[in-house]
């Protein structure tokens, strides 16, 4: 049987890895590509790139980085961040990238995903929503969690897909950064709506909020987190040793 | 050397980058000259079995690939790759596939509990079935990466290994000298480096 999977996101601005990291055995925290493989060197499951670059040089940095990262570490690896047209698709694939997960992109143009799934499979298009709770709904978030939508999350979420996306990553706003858990209410919602793999994000601030994860919602496929990993919170060998005592299926 | 066929299906990337990083001599080629000399050929492939195996046909590799195989050149196939060996696939309808293996490609659903997802997406392990040149000092219990929907039905004696998403399915395939991957090698990590390190080298013991 498939294992629950475990994975670090990585935000990448001008071809550096951004939010502090803080690991002393490395030479260069901030490089993607020293980075990447002392991830999978320690037990991540796959890996998440978010490119938070603005400019064009910016970009094709990213693309050069995306590149030797695919290189040189083994396992997949998902790119978001700025997808807004086929054509981004088909550099960041082009470009080792195994799934490509869209967010604003798909809000401003929905058909996007259905191209894109049509084009590549549905394996590798990911819908990743940052989601929120506004008067007891929840809304669709958009331009990283700063502008509110129209769209209501759960039916946005089953639209994405229904149009062809083969995996969701749920964001929640409320709970992200706040470190006392992961949002198992939000996440049981998705899971019940829809039959593709559903990646938890957001709230991670220990090992126990994994096990609680997998073991409440057991539809969930994957946790993500970034700060508790890049800090050195928690280390992947230790969480995987942790799920593994909870009888959490995972690959060591 | 080996000859990666490159009939316009699926990233090749990855797979560039893992023979790069195990050394091996690896020419993405759809030249019939070029897989006619090679050692051994690789038939990745990604997407749907219909659009891939007329890709293959209307390129006119699937002769080639066929009659190199009859001659008795190894051949190893990945993910869909793996699939198009087979006799016939019920992906949509049901298409021929190049019958190199005896055997069909059945889908997931209807066969497996219901609340389980598909495509099968992630890490599983190898339950070894047999001594086979690709798991040269594997144990059994490795992890590998998987994406797929369907899986092939044959004979246990082609399976060289088995995995388990609520059925027990061939992971793997090894008939004379062809081998399958349903799962992806270069995308599983030093698991998978090692077991196409060990196609490649494959050559003495076969």
């Amino acid at each position: 049987m498939i294992t629950k999977r475990i994975i670090p996101c990585l935000d990448v601005k001008d071809g550096r890895v951004v939010k502090g990291v803080n690991f002393k055995s490395l030479s260069d925290v901030n490089d993607p590509v020293e980075l990447a493989s002392f991830y999978s060197d320690c037990g991540a499951d796959e890996l998440v790139f978010y490119d938070i670059t603005a400019s064009a040089e910016g970009r094709q940095l990213f693309t050069d980085i995306l590149q030797k990262v695919a290189s040189t570490v083994f396992i997949p690896l998902t790119v978001g961040g700025g997808i807004n047209t086929v054509a981004d698709f088909d550099r960041v694939l082009k470009s080792g990238a195994d799934k490509v997960s869209v967010n604003s992109g798909a809000i401003r143009n929905p058909e996007l995903i259905r191209e894109a799934a049509r084009l590549y499979g549905s394996q590798c298009v990911v819908i990743s929503a940052d989601v929120k709770r506004v008067d007891g709904i929840f809304r669709v978030f958009s331009k990283g969690g700063r502008e509110q939508t129209d769209l209501e999350a759960i039916e946005w979420i089953k639209r994405c897909v229904d149009m062809g996306a083969g995996e969701v990553v749920l964001n929640s706003i409320d709970t992200d950064g706040v470190k006392k858990g992961f949002d198992l209410e939000m996440l049981e919602a998705v899971c019940n709506a829809v039959n593709v793999p559903v990646i938890a994000s957001g709230g991670a601030g220990c090992m126990n909020d994994f096990v609680e994860l997998f073991k409440k919602v057991p539809r969930v496929d994957a946790g993500l987190a970034a700060s508790v990993f890049h800090f050195g919170e928690i280390a992947i060998a230790d969480l995987k040793a942790e799920l593994k005592k909870n009888d959490i299926r995972v690959r060591i | 050397m080996i000859a990666i066929v490159d009939y316009g299906v699926g990233n090749l990337f990855s797979l560039r980058s893992s023979f790069k990083a195990i050394g091996a001599d690896a020419v993405f080629t759809s030249d019939e000259k070029i897989i006619k000399s090679a050692d051994k050929i690789l038939l990745p492939g990604v997407g749907a079995f219909e659009d891939a195996a007329k890709k293959l046909r209307d390129t006119g590799l699937s002769e080639v690939v066929v009659s190199q195989v009859k001659e008795g050149k190894p051949l190893l196939g990945i993910c869909l790759g793996m699939q198009l060996l087979f006799e016939r696939s019920f992906e949509f309808g049901c298409h021929e596939g190049l019958g190199l293996i005896p055997g069909d490609i059945v889908p997931f659903e209807g066969k497996i509990d219901k609340s389980l997802k598909i495509p099968e997406i992630g890490w599983n392990q190898l339950t070894l079935n047999k001594v086979s040149p690709l798991y040269k000092d594997f144990t059994g219990g490795e992890f590998v990466y998987f994406v797929h929907s369907y899986y092939a039905e044959c004979d246990k004696n082609y399976v060289s290994a088995f995995s388990e998403y609520d059925v027990v399915f061939p992971a793997s395939v090894e008939y004379e000298n062809v081998f399958g991957c349903q799962f992806h090698p270069e995308k599983s990590g030093k698991t998978g480096l090692k077991i196409l390190e060990n196609f490649c080298k494959a050559g003495e013991t076969l």
